[in-house]
Protein backbone atom coordinates (compact mmCIF):
# COMPACT_ATOMS: atom_id res chain seq x y z
CA UNK A 1 0.00 0.00 0.00
CA UNK A 2 1.48 3.57 -0.65
CA UNK A 3 1.32 5.90 1.75
CA UNK A 4 3.21 9.15 1.73
CA UNK A 5 4.93 10.60 5.11
CA UNK A 6 4.27 14.25 5.95
CA UNK A 7 7.68 13.89 7.76
CA UNK A 8 10.20 16.71 6.13
CA UNK A 9 14.27 15.89 5.97
CA UNK A 10 14.86 19.23 7.83
CA UNK A 11 13.27 18.61 11.12
CA UNK A 12 15.47 15.06 11.11
CA UNK A 13 17.29 14.44 14.24
CA UNK A 14 19.59 12.19 12.35
CA UNK A 15 21.09 11.90 8.72
CA UNK A 16 23.28 9.55 7.69
CA UNK A 17 24.17 7.45 4.27
CA UNK A 18 24.81 4.03 4.31
CA UNK A 19 26.90 2.73 1.57
CA UNK A 20 26.88 -0.57 -0.68
CA UNK A 21 28.41 -3.08 1.69
CA UNK A 22 28.56 -1.07 4.61
CA UNK A 23 26.22 -1.78 7.94
CA UNK A 24 24.79 0.56 10.23
CA UNK A 25 23.84 -0.20 13.84
CA UNK A 26 21.79 2.58 16.31
CA UNK A 27 19.33 2.53 18.70
CA UNK A 28 16.30 3.93 17.76
CA UNK A 29 13.97 5.38 21.15
CA UNK A 30 10.55 4.45 21.64
CA UNK A 31 7.94 6.91 19.46
CA UNK A 32 11.04 7.79 17.10
CA UNK A 33 10.41 7.67 13.63
CA UNK A 34 12.98 5.85 11.22
CA UNK A 35 12.88 6.28 7.48
CA UNK A 36 15.07 4.13 5.20
CA UNK A 37 15.87 6.19 2.00
CA UNK A 38 16.48 4.23 -1.37
CA UNK A 39 18.79 6.55 -2.81
CA UNK A 40 19.22 5.87 -6.76
CA UNK A 41 16.96 3.13 -6.74
CA UNK A 42 15.85 -0.65 -6.62
CA UNK A 43 19.06 -0.94 -3.32
CA UNK A 44 18.32 -3.79 -1.06
CA UNK A 45 18.15 -3.06 2.85
CA UNK A 46 18.92 -6.08 4.50
CA UNK A 47 17.34 -5.41 8.07
CA UNK A 48 17.38 -6.83 11.91
CA UNK A 49 15.69 -5.41 15.03
CA UNK A 50 16.37 -6.07 18.40
CA UNK A 51 14.74 -5.16 22.02
CA UNK A 52 17.34 -2.35 23.30
CA UNK A 53 16.77 -3.70 26.71
CA UNK A 54 16.73 -7.72 25.82
CA UNK A 55 18.49 -8.31 23.00
CA UNK A 56 17.19 -11.43 22.98
CA UNK A 57 13.54 -10.31 21.77
CA UNK A 58 13.99 -9.84 18.26
CA UNK A 59 11.67 -9.14 15.09
CA UNK A 60 10.62 -12.05 14.27
CA UNK A 61 9.18 -12.81 10.64
CA UNK A 62 7.38 -15.41 11.19
CA UNK A 63 5.09 -14.33 13.50
CA UNK A 64 5.06 -10.78 11.93
CA UNK A 65 4.13 -12.58 8.54
CA UNK A 66 1.58 -15.30 10.33
CA UNK A 67 -0.71 -12.82 12.43
CA UNK A 68 -0.82 -10.33 9.64
CA UNK A 69 -2.05 -13.40 7.51
CA UNK A 70 0.18 -12.02 4.15
CA UNK A 71 3.57 -12.58 3.57
CA UNK A 72 4.30 -8.56 2.29
CA UNK A 73 5.49 -5.86 4.57
CA UNK A 74 4.02 -2.40 3.70
CA UNK A 75 2.35 0.54 5.66
CA UNK A 76 0.26 -0.77 8.18
CA UNK A 77 2.53 -4.21 8.62
CA UNK A 78 3.03 -3.98 12.78
CA UNK A 79 6.73 -5.63 13.36
CA UNK A 80 5.92 -7.97 15.96
CA UNK A 81 8.43 -10.11 18.10
CA UNK A 82 9.84 -13.32 18.60
CA UNK A 83 7.91 -12.81 22.17
CA UNK A 84 4.95 -11.02 19.84
CA UNK A 85 5.18 -7.62 21.12
CA UNK A 86 4.90 -4.80 18.46
CA UNK A 87 8.38 -3.59 17.86
CA UNK A 88 7.56 -1.15 14.92
CA UNK A 89 5.19 -0.40 12.77
CA UNK A 90 5.17 0.85 9.05
CA UNK A 91 3.44 3.95 9.10
CA UNK A 92 4.71 5.21 5.47
CA UNK A 93 5.57 3.23 2.39
CA UNK A 94 6.19 4.48 -1.09
CA UNK A 95 7.96 1.47 -2.48
CA UNK A 96 4.45 -0.68 -1.82
CA UNK A 97 5.84 -3.63 -0.95
CA UNK A 98 9.06 -5.60 1.03
CA UNK A 99 10.15 -8.78 1.78
CA UNK A 100 10.62 -11.07 4.48
CA UNK A 101 11.03 -14.66 3.35
CA UNK A 102 14.64 -14.33 1.52
CA UNK A 103 16.61 -13.59 4.10
CA UNK A 104 20.42 -12.04 3.82
CA UNK A 105 22.88 -13.24 1.18
CA UNK A 106 26.01 -14.89 3.32
CA UNK A 107 29.13 -16.26 1.63
CA UNK A 108 28.06 -19.63 1.88
CA UNK A 109 24.65 -19.38 0.51
CA UNK A 110 25.82 -17.58 -1.80
CA UNK A 111 28.15 -20.66 -3.02
CA UNK A 112 25.14 -22.66 -3.76
CA UNK A 113 22.80 -20.20 -4.87
CA UNK A 114 25.72 -18.90 -7.96
CA UNK A 115 28.85 -20.95 -7.85
CA UNK A 116 30.69 -22.52 -5.26
CA UNK A 117 33.96 -19.56 -6.36
CA UNK A 118 32.22 -16.91 -5.68
CA UNK A 119 32.54 -17.73 -1.79
CA UNK A 120 34.48 -14.73 -1.15
CA UNK A 121 32.26 -12.40 -2.52
CA UNK A 122 31.46 -9.80 0.09
CA UNK A 123 27.71 -10.75 2.17
CA UNK A 124 25.15 -9.25 3.80
CA UNK A 125 26.24 -11.53 7.19
CA UNK A 126 29.57 -10.47 6.50
CA UNK A 127 28.84 -7.25 7.27
CA UNK A 128 26.04 -7.97 10.41
CA UNK A 129 28.71 -10.16 12.08
CA UNK A 130 31.78 -7.38 11.52
CA UNK A 131 28.79 -4.87 13.53
CA UNK A 132 28.01 -7.55 16.39
CA UNK A 133 31.86 -7.65 16.71
CA UNK A 134 32.82 -4.46 16.61
CA UNK A 135 29.75 -3.27 18.85
CA UNK A 136 30.75 -5.27 21.86
CA UNK A 137 28.53 -3.54 24.14
CA UNK A 138 25.24 -4.53 22.75
CA UNK A 139 26.45 -8.10 23.72
CA UNK A 140 25.75 -10.15 20.81
CA UNK A 141 26.96 -13.16 18.66
CA UNK A 142 26.69 -14.73 15.66
CA UNK A 143 23.64 -16.40 17.75
CA UNK A 144 21.78 -12.83 17.03
CA UNK A 145 21.97 -13.24 13.50
CA UNK A 146 18.39 -14.00 12.34
CA UNK A 147 15.65 -14.11 9.80
CA UNK A 148 15.41 -10.55 8.52
CA UNK A 149 13.34 -7.91 6.37
CA UNK A 150 14.70 -7.36 2.97
CA UNK A 151 13.59 -3.45 2.10
CA UNK A 152 12.79 -2.92 -1.36
CA UNK A 153 13.57 -6.13 -2.45
CA UNK A 154 10.79 -7.71 -4.41
CA UNK A 155 10.12 -11.84 -3.51
CA UNK A 156 6.77 -12.76 -5.01
CA UNK A 157 5.26 -15.66 -4.28
CA UNK A 158 2.76 -17.98 -6.03
CA UNK A 159 -0.58 -19.75 -5.03
CA UNK A 160 1.33 -23.01 -6.19
CA UNK A 161 4.48 -22.63 -3.22
CA UNK A 162 6.93 -21.11 -6.01
CA UNK A 163 9.20 -17.93 -5.18
CA UNK A 164 11.06 -16.26 -7.17
CA UNK A 165 13.19 -13.28 -7.04
CA UNK A 166 12.50 -10.14 -9.60
CA UNK A 167 13.46 -7.09 -10.64
CA UNK A 168 13.20 -4.55 -7.50
CA UNK A 169 9.77 -2.39 -7.58
CA UNK A 170 11.73 0.40 -5.97
CA UNK A 171 13.37 3.59 -7.54
CA UNK A 172 15.44 6.44 -6.51
CA UNK A 173 14.04 8.43 -4.20
CA UNK A 174 11.31 5.67 -2.66
CA UNK A 175 11.39 4.98 1.21
CA UNK A 176 9.87 3.14 3.67
CA UNK A 177 9.15 4.70 7.51
CA UNK A 178 8.55 2.79 10.35
CA UNK A 179 7.61 4.23 13.87
CA UNK A 180 9.08 2.35 17.36
CA UNK A 181 7.03 0.73 19.89
CA UNK A 182 9.90 -0.27 22.04
CA UNK A 183 14.13 1.46 22.34
CA UNK A 184 14.63 -1.19 19.00
CA UNK A 185 18.57 -2.01 18.37
CA UNK A 186 18.01 -1.45 14.47
CA UNK A 187 20.93 -3.39 12.64
CA UNK A 188 20.92 -2.76 8.75
CA UNK A 189 23.22 -4.15 6.10
CA UNK A 190 23.46 -2.55 2.85
CA UNK A 191 23.23 -5.42 0.59
CA UNK A 192 26.41 -5.74 -1.38
CA UNK A 193 24.99 -8.40 -3.81
CA UNK A 194 26.23 -8.74 -7.09
CA UNK A 195 25.09 -11.78 -8.88
CA UNK A 196 21.05 -11.65 -8.28
CA UNK A 197 18.75 -8.54 -9.14
CA UNK A 198 17.53 -7.49 -5.80
CA UNK A 199 20.07 -4.52 -6.57
CA UNK A 200 19.85 -4.44 -10.38
CA UNK A 201 23.79 -6.06 -9.88
CA UNK A 202 24.48 -2.24 -9.03
CA UNK A 203 25.01 -1.91 -5.16
CA UNK A 204 24.18 1.81 -3.96
CA UNK A 205 23.83 3.71 -0.90
CA UNK A 206 20.43 4.23 1.42
CA UNK A 207 19.88 6.95 3.74
CA UNK A 208 18.61 6.52 7.45
CA UNK A 209 16.95 9.07 8.93
CA UNK A 210 15.51 9.64 12.16
CA UNK A 211 12.89 11.73 13.58
CA UNK A 212 12.04 12.44 17.31
CA UNK A 213 8.42 11.77 18.44
CA UNK A 214 6.59 14.68 17.81
CA UNK B 1 7.80 -45.07 -1.99
CA UNK B 2 10.92 -44.87 -1.12
CA UNK B 3 12.27 -48.87 -0.41
CA UNK B 4 13.95 -49.67 2.60
CA UNK B 5 15.40 -51.88 4.64
CA UNK B 6 13.20 -52.38 8.29
CA UNK B 7 13.50 -49.77 10.77
CA UNK B 8 16.32 -49.63 13.00
CA UNK B 9 14.98 -48.11 15.68
CA UNK B 10 10.90 -47.19 16.35
CA UNK B 11 9.10 -44.61 18.64
CA UNK B 12 6.23 -43.16 19.22
CA UNK B 13 5.92 -39.00 20.03
CA UNK B 14 2.81 -38.77 21.62
CA UNK B 15 0.02 -35.35 20.83
CA UNK B 16 1.68 -32.17 22.13
CA UNK B 17 4.65 -33.34 23.36
CA UNK B 18 8.69 -33.02 22.54
CA UNK B 19 11.79 -34.87 21.93
CA UNK B 20 15.12 -34.78 20.41
CA UNK B 21 17.74 -36.75 19.01
CA UNK B 22 20.83 -36.52 16.77
CA UNK B 23 20.61 -38.38 13.42
CA UNK B 24 23.92 -39.61 11.73
CA UNK B 25 24.56 -39.36 8.17
CA UNK B 26 23.19 -41.84 6.12
CA UNK B 27 20.05 -42.81 8.25
CA UNK B 28 16.69 -42.07 6.79
CA UNK B 29 14.29 -40.66 9.72
CA UNK B 30 10.59 -41.23 8.46
CA UNK B 31 8.12 -39.28 10.56
CA UNK B 32 4.40 -40.85 10.10
CA UNK B 33 1.49 -39.19 10.86
CA UNK B 34 -0.28 -41.62 12.44
CA UNK B 35 -3.91 -39.82 12.81
CA UNK B 36 -3.96 -37.58 10.28
CA UNK B 37 -4.02 -33.47 10.39
CA UNK B 38 -0.74 -34.17 12.50
CA UNK B 39 2.03 -31.50 12.59
CA UNK B 40 5.44 -32.13 13.81
CA UNK B 41 7.62 -28.83 14.31
CA UNK B 42 11.29 -29.17 13.98
CA UNK B 43 14.77 -27.12 14.27
CA UNK B 44 18.32 -28.44 13.07
CA UNK B 45 21.52 -27.83 14.54
CA UNK B 46 25.19 -29.39 13.81
CA UNK B 47 26.15 -30.70 16.83
CA UNK B 48 29.69 -30.51 15.89
CA UNK B 49 28.93 -26.75 16.11
CA UNK B 50 25.60 -25.47 17.48
CA UNK B 51 25.88 -22.13 15.95
CA UNK B 52 25.46 -24.19 12.32
CA UNK B 53 21.81 -24.05 12.40
CA UNK B 54 19.01 -24.71 9.98
CA UNK B 55 18.01 -21.41 7.97
CA UNK B 56 14.62 -21.50 6.14
CA UNK B 57 15.49 -18.12 4.09
CA UNK B 58 18.17 -20.40 2.34
CA UNK B 59 15.93 -23.23 2.11
CA UNK B 60 13.55 -21.34 0.25
CA UNK B 61 15.61 -19.15 -1.88
CA UNK B 62 18.16 -21.68 -2.79
CA UNK B 63 15.17 -23.63 -4.34
CA UNK B 64 13.08 -20.73 -5.28
CA UNK B 65 10.17 -22.79 -3.24
CA UNK B 66 7.77 -21.68 -0.44
CA UNK B 67 7.22 -25.04 0.13
CA UNK B 68 9.16 -28.10 1.64
CA UNK B 69 7.94 -31.55 -0.29
CA UNK B 70 9.95 -34.79 -2.20
CA UNK B 71 13.04 -32.93 -3.90
CA UNK B 72 13.36 -30.43 -1.15
CA UNK B 73 16.75 -30.15 0.54
CA UNK B 74 16.85 -28.31 4.17
CA UNK B 75 19.97 -26.19 4.31
CA UNK B 76 21.86 -24.96 7.19
CA UNK B 77 23.19 -20.96 7.26
CA UNK B 78 26.52 -22.51 6.00
CA UNK B 79 25.32 -23.68 2.77
CA UNK B 80 25.64 -27.44 3.92
CA UNK B 81 22.26 -29.63 4.03
CA UNK B 82 21.12 -31.31 6.93
CA UNK B 83 18.67 -33.57 5.27
CA UNK B 84 16.56 -34.12 1.91
CA UNK B 85 13.41 -35.15 1.53
CA UNK B 86 13.90 -38.33 -0.19
CA UNK B 87 9.96 -39.50 -0.59
CA UNK B 88 6.68 -38.81 1.35
CA UNK B 89 3.05 -39.12 0.64
CA UNK B 90 2.60 -35.41 1.80
CA UNK B 91 3.25 -32.54 -1.29
CA UNK B 92 3.16 -29.70 0.57
CA UNK B 93 4.95 -29.14 4.05
CA UNK B 94 5.05 -25.48 5.52
CA UNK B 95 8.31 -23.29 7.01
CA UNK B 96 7.18 -19.89 7.11
CA UNK B 97 4.77 -19.90 9.73
CA UNK B 98 6.23 -20.33 12.82
CA UNK B 99 5.09 -22.32 16.03
CA UNK B 100 2.27 -22.02 18.41
CA UNK B 101 3.23 -19.94 22.24
CA UNK B 102 1.37 -20.33 25.23
CA UNK B 103 -0.38 -17.21 24.58
CA UNK B 104 -2.00 -19.01 21.34
CA UNK B 105 -2.84 -21.77 22.62
CA UNK B 106 -4.49 -19.99 25.42
CA UNK B 107 -6.40 -17.47 23.05
CA UNK B 108 -8.12 -20.65 20.81
CA UNK B 109 -8.45 -23.47 23.06
CA UNK B 110 -9.30 -23.77 26.67
CA UNK B 111 -5.94 -23.97 28.76
CA UNK B 112 -4.87 -27.57 30.99
CA UNK B 113 -2.46 -26.78 33.09
CA UNK B 114 0.08 -30.23 34.06
CA UNK B 115 -1.79 -29.67 37.50
CA UNK B 116 -5.31 -30.00 35.83
CA UNK B 117 -4.03 -32.28 33.23
CA UNK B 118 -1.12 -34.34 33.80
CA UNK B 119 0.02 -35.57 30.75
CA UNK B 120 -2.92 -34.26 28.94
CA UNK B 121 -2.05 -30.76 29.12
CA UNK B 122 -2.33 -28.41 26.51
CA UNK B 123 1.57 -27.99 25.63
CA UNK B 124 2.90 -25.19 22.95
CA UNK B 125 5.63 -25.20 20.18
CA UNK B 126 7.25 -22.42 21.55
CA UNK B 127 8.17 -23.56 25.18
CA UNK B 128 9.20 -27.52 23.25
CA UNK B 129 11.72 -26.13 21.20
CA UNK B 130 12.97 -23.90 24.62
CA UNK B 131 13.00 -27.43 26.97
CA UNK B 132 14.90 -29.61 24.46
CA UNK B 133 17.03 -27.19 22.98
CA UNK B 134 18.49 -26.38 26.55
CA UNK B 135 19.65 -29.43 26.90
CA UNK B 136 22.61 -28.69 24.64
CA UNK B 137 23.02 -25.34 25.61
CA UNK B 138 20.86 -23.55 23.55
CA UNK B 139 18.20 -21.05 24.30
CA UNK B 140 16.18 -18.32 23.16
CA UNK B 141 18.74 -16.68 20.97
CA UNK B 142 18.97 -19.76 19.04
CA UNK B 143 15.46 -20.59 18.05
CA UNK B 144 14.53 -19.61 14.05
CA UNK B 145 12.09 -20.49 11.45
CA UNK B 146 10.56 -24.02 11.73
CA UNK B 147 9.61 -26.43 9.85
CA UNK B 148 5.46 -27.66 9.91
CA UNK B 149 5.54 -31.37 8.87
CA UNK B 150 2.44 -32.10 7.51
CA UNK B 151 1.12 -28.40 7.25
CA UNK B 152 0.12 -26.36 4.70
CA UNK B 153 -0.40 -22.63 4.56
CA UNK B 154 -1.18 -21.52 1.29
CA UNK B 155 -0.77 -17.96 -0.12
CA UNK B 156 -3.06 -16.28 -2.95
CA UNK B 157 -1.92 -14.17 -5.72
CA UNK B 158 -1.75 -11.10 -3.19
CA UNK B 159 -0.06 -12.64 -0.83
CA UNK B 160 -2.70 -13.26 1.97
CA UNK B 161 -2.32 -16.51 3.52
CA UNK B 162 -4.59 -19.63 4.28
CA UNK B 163 -4.15 -22.86 6.65
CA UNK B 164 -4.97 -26.00 4.72
CA UNK B 165 -6.89 -28.13 6.65
CA UNK B 166 -6.71 -32.06 6.09
CA UNK B 167 -3.41 -31.64 3.96
CA UNK B 168 -2.51 -35.14 5.85
CA UNK B 169 -4.48 -38.34 6.38
CA UNK B 170 -3.75 -41.13 8.85
CA UNK B 171 -0.36 -43.05 7.15
CA UNK B 172 0.90 -40.22 5.81
CA UNK B 173 4.58 -39.96 5.78
CA UNK B 174 7.77 -37.46 4.98
CA UNK B 175 11.23 -39.32 4.32
CA UNK B 176 14.29 -37.20 5.59
CA UNK B 177 17.54 -38.38 4.38
CA UNK B 178 20.46 -37.21 6.58
CA UNK B 179 23.23 -35.86 4.90
CA UNK B 180 25.17 -34.80 7.70
CA UNK B 181 24.71 -35.56 11.59
CA UNK B 182 22.14 -33.23 13.12
CA UNK B 183 20.86 -32.59 16.00
CA UNK B 184 17.06 -33.13 15.85
CA UNK B 185 14.55 -30.95 18.09
CA UNK B 186 11.18 -31.71 17.19
CA UNK B 187 7.37 -31.23 18.82
CA UNK B 188 4.01 -32.92 18.07
CA UNK B 189 2.03 -29.50 19.14
CA UNK B 190 -0.59 -27.98 16.82
CA UNK B 191 0.23 -25.74 13.82
CA UNK B 192 -0.45 -22.15 15.05
CA UNK B 193 -2.82 -21.53 12.67
CA UNK B 194 -4.94 -24.91 13.36
CA UNK B 195 -8.62 -23.97 13.94
CA UNK B 196 -9.59 -27.40 14.93
CA UNK B 197 -12.39 -26.71 17.91
CA UNK B 198 -10.46 -28.67 20.68
CA UNK B 199 -7.06 -29.03 21.08
CA UNK B 200 -5.91 -31.16 18.38
CA UNK B 201 -3.14 -34.61 20.43
CA UNK B 202 -2.06 -36.06 17.09
CA UNK B 203 0.68 -38.54 17.62
CA UNK B 204 3.36 -39.36 15.53
CA UNK B 205 5.76 -42.14 14.70
CA UNK B 206 9.43 -41.58 14.07
CA UNK B 207 11.61 -44.45 12.67
CA UNK B 208 15.26 -44.39 11.58
CA UNK B 209 16.31 -46.43 8.43
CA UNK B 210 19.39 -47.05 6.46
CA UNK B 211 19.68 -44.78 3.17
CA UNK B 212 20.79 -45.78 0.14
CA UNK B 213 24.29 -44.51 -1.04
CA UNK B 214 23.41 -40.81 -2.61
CA UNK B 215 23.34 -41.56 -6.33
CA UNK B 216 24.63 -38.47 -9.07
CA UNK B 217 21.01 -39.30 -10.23
CA UNK B 218 19.16 -38.90 -7.01
CA UNK B 219 16.26 -36.73 -6.64
CA UNK B 220 17.19 -34.35 -4.33
CA UNK B 221 20.78 -33.58 -5.61
CA UNK B 222 19.52 -33.37 -9.16
CA UNK B 223 16.18 -31.33 -8.23
CA UNK B 224 17.85 -27.97 -8.58
CA UNK B 225 21.32 -26.64 -10.07
CA UNK B 226 21.82 -24.95 -6.32
CA UNK B 227 21.25 -28.55 -4.48
CA UNK B 228 24.55 -29.42 -6.90
CA UNK B 229 26.40 -27.41 -5.53
CA UNK B 230 24.80 -27.95 -1.82
CA UNK B 231 25.59 -31.77 -2.20
CA UNK B 232 29.01 -30.84 -2.64
CA UNK B 233 29.50 -28.50 -0.04
CA UNK B 234 28.29 -31.26 2.19
CA UNK B 235 30.16 -33.68 1.18
CA UNK B 236 33.28 -32.32 1.17
CA UNK B 237 32.56 -31.33 4.74
CA UNK B 238 31.49 -34.62 5.72
CA UNK B 239 34.93 -36.14 4.33
CA UNK B 240 37.23 -33.64 6.08
CA UNK B 241 35.78 -33.51 9.35
CA UNK B 242 34.74 -37.63 9.64
CA UNK B 243 37.72 -39.97 9.83
CA UNK B 244 37.71 -42.14 6.85
CA UNK B 245 38.02 -46.36 7.76
CA UNK B 246 41.39 -45.75 6.10
CA UNK B 247 43.19 -43.73 8.79
CA UNK B 248 41.64 -40.39 8.26
CA UNK B 249 43.52 -37.67 5.71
Amino acid sequence: MIKESTLSPETALLREVVGAGDYWMHEVKQGQTLRILDLEGNQAADTLFYNAHDTAERYSAIDTIREQGNVYLTAGTKLLSTEGNVMLEITADTCGRHDTLGGACATESNTVRYALDKKCMHACRDSWLLAVAENEHFGMSKRDITHNINFFMNVPVTPDGGLTFEDGISGAGKYVEMRAEMNTIVLLSNCPQLNNPCNAYNPTPVEMLVWDKN
Amino acid sequence: MTKHSSSLSEDIIPGGAHWSLTVKAGLTLRLTDIEGDGNVGMLFYNPANLLERYNAPDTLKCQHTFKLGTGTCLYSDMGRIFCSVIGGTVAWHDTVCGTSTRQSIEKKWRPVSYQMGRNERTQNGRDSFLVEGAKYGLGKRDLAANVNWFSKVAPDAEGNLGFVSGNSKAGDYVDLRFEMDTLVVLHSCPHPLNSSKTYPRKPIKLELLEAEPVSMTDVCRTSRPENMRGFENTETYVRHTTPSSSGGH
